[in-house]
């Protein structure tokens, strides 16, 4: 997928202003939070968060050990593992099998690698037809193939009304109104694709390295039909996703589904072993996994290698008040939030995303939230002092920066600036108790008037107050 | 017991009256306040930049003055945020500071966490009147478990009734320099939080962070609202409000 971060800033504005958009982001985050809150009610959150971040933490620590034991398990039970070092060799991969196959359809599950890739461009380019059969990516895709603005719920920028509109014009059949008709409807136009399709493409949410599986977190059975109706079926995941046991499976999706979406358990989960064996009714002949490194290789044994225990929830962006406020697009990547925040830069370049790491207010409402304990806040920070070390920041910045630490360092002259500082504030208030326009700081007073300071500042008050006694 | 008191830079700018209520407050609990002449920032705002070299000398400088003190209390959860969960990463790779930082985060207090932990204040010289209600500032909340404390504090005035918005944990869109380079996500986030605490009915908003505090009142004040009163807890408790 192209890098559009770089125009963060001026995407941003715009979103914040879009009340429109908020109101949808408002809706589903009332689902999310809401639901969450119920669900890990249900555990013990604490210990539960310690034991899955154990179990990422493990598999990170000795992460070729564990997908050669995963390449091995499953290599016997059929499937073929292949390896993508970024987007183009999954592209490259993924069309060699069709063609080796004789696809002319593929039919799609969510997959974030897929978006990292650009692969339905590359499908489309040599002659096979992607078909997006998750709900929400199914209406990204006929609306001339827009961007998901959430990892697990891709069309969240999108109302009812609009959809209906999309159906109406792209499904040539009359207006639905109720979701479910709508859904139904949706449905009808995929059950063709699912039975013509040569192929089946779907992400994996853990690679079980003792038994070579692939398990799927789904919820609404588009998945199963990718996974086992068409004769090949292409897993396309980060090799991060590996976890040693199934034991580990039942521990990490205790917290899943709870984190994403308020459920107990997803409505389908799926543990997807090997190729279809003489008597199977279903099931595809070829089996390959894609596992993909795309920048995650280089965060292991870095200062960011928390980041890969990622197990791509979303609640930090469900709980994220910048995300709430602005939406997915904005980032200008395939991960939005504060986990894009940390991703993006990683993934394509510090210089290509220099503002997202500064695009949070650290409030930490994410990391608290965070299945796996990622601590995104420090993550943020730490890629703030790569862009400083680097000499990435603004020159004003810069100078700013340094001129304060400078004066903070000198106590007699700090307060003689300090004196002044409040002096030229207490001079743009013009006599009132506000600022409205402060040149040195427009876009405060763009939305905002501010505070006129008392007067004098406390060391002074304290001086003369100290001398009264 | 002394008690070194940090004013923050932002509190010797903006409110010197905050910093006051705050002496007056530990002084009515017994406490022996002294106030380093030489203070300035504890380095949150390098340390937030990015600029680790910066946020480290003045780390120093701060465990410095302060080190003498039994306890150190500022009126800013963000502040004593910084010098006990952050300063320890600045120096990780410094056992002898390190051991300095650590002991100093140790004895570093937000005010009303000190006041309702530590000195348990019983006898408060505020007299406010109203309806409050307050707004948790996410370091002080999520850094330091800031949540029971202001609320017990303020349960003690007669004269104030609490009540709960929606919403009082989540951010008010001030996040330092995120003010100011976002300033349109930071002022949409501030309105939220307008909307919600004038949803609540009360005549203040009581917090404890200054950051936050010129966010909400610059806020309020340019929707047109000039009554709900922002107030620093340290102004209400200690009758400065």
């Amino acid at each position: 997928m192209e890098v559009r971060s770089m125009h963060f800033k001026a995407r941003a504005g715009a979103a914040a202003a879009d009340k429109a958009l908020q109101a949808k982001l408002s809706t589903a985050k009332g689902l999310f939070v809401e639901g969450r809150k119920r669900a890990v009610a249900e555990i013990d959150l604490e210990a539960t968060r310690e034991a899955s971040k154990a179990i990422r933490d493990t598999c990170l620590a000795d992460l070729d050990v564990w997908l050669e034991r995963f390449e091995q398990e499953a290599t016997k039970r059929g499937g073929r593992v292949l390896w993508a070092r970024d987007g183009a060799e999954i592209c490259r991969l993924v069309v060699d099998i069709a063609r080796r196959h004789g696809v002319k359809k593929a039919i799609k599950s969510k997959s974030m690698l897929s978006e990292e890739a650009g692969l339905n461009a590359a499908l489309e380019a040599a002659g096979v037809e992607p078909v997006e059969t998750d709900l929400g990516e199914y209406i990204l895709q006929i609306n001339g193939n827009e961007h998901p603005s959430h990892i697990i719920a891709p069309a969240i920028h999108k109302t009812k009304e609009e959809v209906a509109e999309l159906f109406e014009r792209v499904h040539h059949r009359p207006r639905k109104t109720d979701i479910g008709e709508m859904t139904r409807e949706a449905r009808e136009m995929l059950r063709a694709h699912f039975l013509s399709a040569d192929m089946g493409i779907s992400g994996g949410n853990f690679l079980v390295a003792e038994t070579g599986s692939v398990a799927l977190v789904t919820n609404e059975g588009n998945g199963r039909m990718v996974t086992t109706l068409p004769r090949v079926h292409v897993v396309i995941t980060g090799v991060e996703k590996v976890i040693p046991t199934l034991e580990d499976l039942a521990t990490l999706m205790r917290i899943l589904p709870r984190s994403a979406t308020g459920q107990t358990i997803s409505n389908y989960f799926s543990v997807l072993t090997g190729t279809k064996r003489p008597g199977d009714t279903d099931g595809p002949e070829h089996h390959y996994f894609i596992l993909v490194d795309n920048g995650r290789v280089g965060l292991v044994g870095s200062d960011f290698q928390d980041m890969l225990r990622c197990i791509r929830c979303a609640a930090c962006m469900n709980h994220c008040p910048v995300y709430q406020t602005i939406g997915g697009h904005a980032y200008g990547w395939v991960y939005p939030g504060p986990m894009g925040a940390v991703l993006t830069p990683l993934y394509v370049g510090i210089e290509n995303a220099i503002e997202l790491p500064h695009a949070a207010t650290l409030c930490n409402q994410c990391g608290v939230v965070c299945p796996v304990k990622i601590p995104l806040p420090d993550l943020m920070r730490k890629l703030r002092e790569q862009q400083v070390e680097r000499g990435l920041r603004p020159w004003g910045e810069r100078a700013a920066l340094r001129l304060w630490s400078w004066l903070a360092r000198h106590p007699g002259l700090y307060a003689l600036a300090a004196k002044l500082g409040v002096r030229y504030l207490n001079w743009l208030a013009e006599g009132e108790d506000r600022i409205r326009v402060m040149g040195i700081a427009p876009s405060w007073t763009a939305g905002r008037d501010f505070p006129a300071p008392e007067g004098r500042t406390f060391r002074e008050l304290y001086k003369t107050n100290r001398r009264d006694r | 017991m002394k008690v070194g008191l940090f004013v923050t830079c932002l509190v010797d700018l903006m409110r010197p009256r905050i910093g006051f209520a705050a002496l007056r407050l530990l002084e009515a609990a017994g406490c022996e306040v002294v106030v380093p002449a030489s203070q300035t920032c504890c380095g949150q705002p390098a340390w937030n930049s990015g600029d680790r070299r910066a946020a480290r000398l003045l780390a120093e400088k701060m465990i410095a003055e302060f080190e003498g003190c039994d306890y150190i209390v500022a009126p800013s959860g963000s502040c004593v945020g910084t010098i006990r969960t952050h300063y320890p990463e600045l120096f990780a790779d410094d056992a002898a500071w390190l051991e300095r930082a650590a002991a100093l985060g140790s004895r570093t207090y937000e005010l009303a966490d000190f006041l309702a932990t530590v000195a348990k204040l019983d006898k408060l010289p505020g007299d406010f009147t109203g309806t409050v209600t307050y707004h948790d500032s996410c370091s002080g909340l999520r850094e330091l478990g800031v949540k029971a404390q202001p609320r017990a504090l303020l349960a003690k005035l007669p004269g104030v009734t609490l009540t709960e918005m929606n919403g009082a944990e989540e951010c008010c869109g001030f996040g330092g320099t995120f003010s100011v380079k976002f300033g349109e996500i930071s002022a949409r986030l501030a309105e939220k939080k307008c909307e919600n605490m004038r949803a609540s009915g009360a005549d203040a908003v009581v917090l404890g962070d200054l950051g936050c505090m010129l966010n909400i009142e610059g806020k309020l004040r340019r929707l047109g609202d000039e009554r709900t009163q922002v107030l620093h807890i340290a102004e209400v408790l200690a009758g400065e409000a």
